[in-house]
């Protein structure tokens, strides 16, 4: 009795592992965190690009409408191809777009806005990444949707056609 | 032979001694990035990377620990930022169960058999 | 052209298998006497497989682009020796030189078996033919170096710029002789059962070959370590990477059945447990290759990523392993009756506990390697294990190991007992003294560490004292562990002396510590063959007021165009000084990480001596107790 169960039992430990890899092998390894949360946004305190002041998010952040926050640099080379995204975006009404210039040189960025145009209605400047850090963000570009202080929309990496209907859905 | 043992256990005193300022100055900043996966990286921690991201996080770490913040916490605010995954110690919890208790089961289990191959020996 | 060669010589290789199959099944069935054709086949094959292997490097060698790896991995302005290397640098050729170890092994096993029984001979031939055969049809239908492109393109993409280095070019086919080794302990532990034959003779005969795969994985696993110490720029040698995992289990399950070959070498106890960590061993290889070559991992050596590659290494991997279960179970019947009793202080025991242990060590890594992978899978839950879950697991066992390790060897085989073993309480009195010294001289409040240390001394003056006391008695196994106890040391020390300074610096600007005073001094372009570098000069003054000067540099490769950061490396005999620096998005100043890292080159010394070891256990010609 005992000699049969083990060869069963170990064949079909055997299976079960292989079923295991073998479904791991259709996913990615690549590492794409929690997408749909509703997360408070983080208090912090940025320098206004091309101004001496400094704002706190609480300031920065009113009222009832929509904010996207668009983390970019002029080195970036996919915020070149979501510029237009930004642009077309900034012709909603109810959506108010900052950007976050991150590690970027105040001469770049400005030759960078200056030859695809300022989508953004205020540039926080980012120096060392870590605003970056507190947004729970990796790299650029990187967006977040946010309504009433909550960030109802995480996008990593550019902005692309999907994404814009999706965000022109939910400010409408 | 005692005076070979001597002059080992002198040399290495000696060496001890010089490295001996060295040892203090280990930091919580080091151990607590050393601890974080960098995210852009493939496999490399938060302290040996010099990515972009993981530049930016070792400011912040600092920043986190010069406000009073202990290790614990800071984990704990990485953790909701990016997930579990930024942790390279996953602690025990109900997801790693199995990964922290199953080794030691198994030790335990050998443990026996052993035992038990010394009984079947001595009936025999 | 040699592309060409090289195509058409690999599908005659894969014909010779079906040849050689042909012959041995009929050889099997009809004589008593071993068929020389089957040995002639199995030369050709090899001869088949080694011209496509150089067909392949002269093609790297001309930068014949329209081959496709070679276009992939090369480009004219690499250094001749980059471009032979790059020829095994990358995932095709690395297959194919897994091939021609493969091949190569089994013609030397033919040609070194003639003593042996022939039926044990062809039946091993066989089940390394399948492997063979697996390896064949993977490389030419889902990974073909010789691939056409056309047209053909001017240039190349260039190979990875931190797999040109000395160290790395020889590290895969050293760590490939270990792997494959594994296979024909795997083939000829599959045969043995098929025969039943599973004896003292089958342990002596198939000692040799796992010491061989021993030695060739324990250097392989040492350059592997010596590169990513001075390549990867963090000073590290060893991260719990998943690809370094998956080299260390393998060396794990060798050493254990190397210890238990010893027993069954001397009586048939332990035989189905020996059987099983044959089998594990190469299982464990092949396992390796499918995690590191399917990308299933996230790690900093993952290869190119091909779900059609993993999925083959993943079915031919479960292939094997359902071939082997079936053998176990239904061929393989072990006599039970002849077990020979043995009392519980005795070497037996040793063995038997250091079996425990290194099982213990090798289900954590394991475990820790593939569960985030199972936990994905099965709730989409990502984790990382990283060093922290492996010191925690590892560390407190070492303890009870290293003791068991200076003491397994003084026991006699069946029985022992404890007189004149004096000096074994003695020595580790000494050992606690001494190290309890070093730990409150330090004030280093680890009781861990204290414990650990002492069972490392006792263990490096048990195996100090054999050197005098014993002689030339037992000493591989003495060497062997010696450079263990060496290691485990300068590993400990090594951690707990370590020291980082990490900071941000323009040229001229000078850093200064208690410990250290670093100057930047200047910086120098330079042009290399293939790259250009920026070399930055340092002086700094140590604590002990000793003047260095060391030059990290930064290389901008042309192609692919990668900056690279080289270290550059004071080597002591008691401590290494360690610089690189790094370009710092947008700003001028450099990120500059300096180290102390002491006893690095005692880490190295000591692998050498672990493996020097075992060559001389290969070498010897009296058996030891």
């Amino acid at each position: 009795m005992k000699f049969k169960i083990i060869p069963i039992l170990s064949i079909l430990f055997f299976f079960i592992v292989f079923a295991i890899f073998f479904k791991a092998l259709q996913k990615t390894s690549f590492y794409t965190p929690n997408i749909n949360f509703e997360k408070e946004i983080p208090s912090f305190s940025a320098k206004i690009f091309k101004m001496d002041i400094e704002k706190n998010s609480e300031e920065i952040f009113i009222g009832n409408q929509f904010y996207l926050i668009n983390v970019w640099a002029s080195w970036c080379v996919p915020c070149r191809e979501e510029h237009n995204f930004l642009m077309k975006l900034k012709e909603q009404k109810n959506l108010k777009i900052i950007g976050l210039n991150y590690k970027d040189k105040e001469k770049n960025a400005s030759n960078f806005l200056r030859e695809l145009k300022n989508p953004y209605d205020q540039i926080l400047i980012d120096e060392n990444g870590t605003i970056a850090i507190e947004w729970g963000a990796y790299g650029v570009p990187e967006s977040f949707l946010i309504h009433k202080r909550k960030i109802i929309k995480k996008i990593i990496g550019p902005i692309n056609e999907n994404l814009y209907s999706e965000i022109e859905g939910i400010i409408q | 032979m005692k005076n070979i043992k001597l002059i080992l256990v002198f040399i290495f005193l000696c060496f001890l001694n010089i490295n001996q300022s060295l040892a203090n100055e280990k930091n919580l900043i080091f151990k607590i990035t050393k601890n974080l996966r960098c995210l852009v990286c493939q496999g490399q921690s938060v302290h040996d990377s010099d990515s972009e991201f993981a530049n930016s996080l070792k400011i912040v770490v600092q920043k986190k620990i010069d406000e009073g913040m202990s290790e614990n916490e800071i984990y704990e605010f990485l953790k909701i930022k990016f997930g579990d995954w930024i942790l390279y110690d996953p602690g025990l919890n109900k997801k790693t169960y199995i990964l922290w208790l199953l080794p030691i089961l198994l030790f335990l289990i050998g443990g026996a058999i052993i035992i038990k191959f010394f009984k079947i020996n001595k009936i025999k | 052209m040699p592309s060409l060669i090289g195509s058409y010589s690999l599908l005659f290789g894969l014909g010779c298998s079906f040849l050689i199959i042909f012959f041995s099944i009929k050889n099997f069935k009809n004589s008593n006497l071993f068929d020389s054709k089957i040995l002639s086949f199995s030369l050709l094959q090899l001869l088949f497989v080694v011209i496509s292997f150089f067909g392949l490097i002269l093609s790297f060698v001309i930068s014949d682009f329209s081959n496709e790896t070679v276009f992939n991995h090369s480009h004219t302005t690499k250094p001749l020796f980059y471009k032979i290397s790059g020829a095994w640098g990358n995932h095709e050729g690395s297959l194919l030189l897994w091939l021609l170890v493969l091949t190569l092994f089994i013609s030397i096993f033919l040609l070194n078996t003639k003593n042996q029984l022939k039926d044990y001979r062809i039946l091993t031939l066989l089940f390394q033919q399948v492997i063979i055969i697996g390896f064949f049809i993977f490389i030419i239908k889902t990974s073909n170096p010789f691939n056409y492109i056309y047209p053909e393109p001017k240039e190349g993409l260039g190979l990875n710029p931190i797999l040109q280095d000395p160290a790395l070019a020889i590290h895969p086919p050293i760590l490939y002789l270990g792997y494959v080794g594994s296979s024909i302990i795997f083939s000829s532990a599959l045969a043995a059962m098929t025969l039943n034959w599973v004896s003292k003779e089958w342990a002596k005969h198939i000692k040799k070959w796992i010491l061989v795969s021993w030695i060739f994985l324990t250097l392989g696993i040492l350059l592997g370590s010596i590169w990513a110490y001075y390549e990867l720029g963090w000073g590290g040698f060893w991260f719990w990477d998943p690809v370094e995992n998956v080299s260390l289990m393998p060396w794990i399950a060798l050493t254990t059945l190397f210890h238990c070959v010893l027993v069954l070498e001397k009586k048939p106890i332990l035989t189905s447990w020996v059987i099983i960590l044959s089998i594990t061993t190469f299982t464990l290889s092949m396992c390796g290759t499918f995690l590191v070559r399917s990308g299933i991992l996230n790690s900093v050596h993952t290869f190119a990523n091909d779900p059609e590659r993993g999925v083959f290494i993943l079915i031919f991997l479960f292939s094997l392993i359902f071939l082997a279960l079936f053998i176990f179970f239904f061929f393989y019947k072990p006599d039970n009756v002849k077990i020979n009793s043995f009392f519980w202080l005795s070497k037996e025991t040793a063995i038997l506990v250091n079996n425990w242990f290194m099982m213990y060590f090798l289900s954590v890594i394991l475990i820790g390697t593939i569960y985030p992978i199972f936990l994905d899978v099965i709730s989409s839950e990502k984790i990382s294990v990283g060093p922290p879950f492996y010191h925690k697991l590892i560390i407190p066992f070492l303890i009870p190991f290293l003791l068991a390790m200076a003491i397994g060897p003084k026991l006699n085989w069946i029985k022992s007992d404890l007189r004149n073993k004096f000096y074994l309480f003695s020595f580790l009195i000494i050992s606690l003294i001494l190290s309890s010294l070093i730990i409150i001289n330090l004030k280093i409040d680890f009781l861990v560490n204290t414990i650990l240390i002492s069972s490392g001394f006792y263990l490096f003056f048990i195996t100090t004292r054999d050197f005098f006391v014993h002689k030339f008695q037992n000493l591989a196994q003495n060497i062997s562990h010696f450079g263990f106890s060496l290691f485990i040391l300068s590993v400990l020390f090594n951690n707990i002396f370590s020291s980082e300074i990490i900071t941000n610096l323009k040229v001229g600007e000078t850093f200064k510590s208690k410990d250290v005073i670093i100057f930047f001094e200047k910086v120098t372009k330079k042009k290399g063959q293939n790259y250009e570098t920026i070399i930055g000069k340092f002086n700094i003054v140590d604590s002990e007021n000793i003047k260095q000067t060391l030059i990290p540099e930064l290389r901008i490769y042309n192609q692919p165009n990668i900056v690279t950061s080289e270290a550059d490396i004071k080597i002591n005999l008691l401590s290494d000084k360690f610089m690189t620096m790094n370009l710092v998005q947008n700003q001028n100043y450099f990120n500059i990480r300096y180290q102390h890292k002491p006893f690095m080159i005692w880490i190295w010394a000591s692998v050498s001596i672990i493996s020097f070891g075992g060559l001389i256990s290969l070498f010897k010609k009296k058996h030891e107790v």
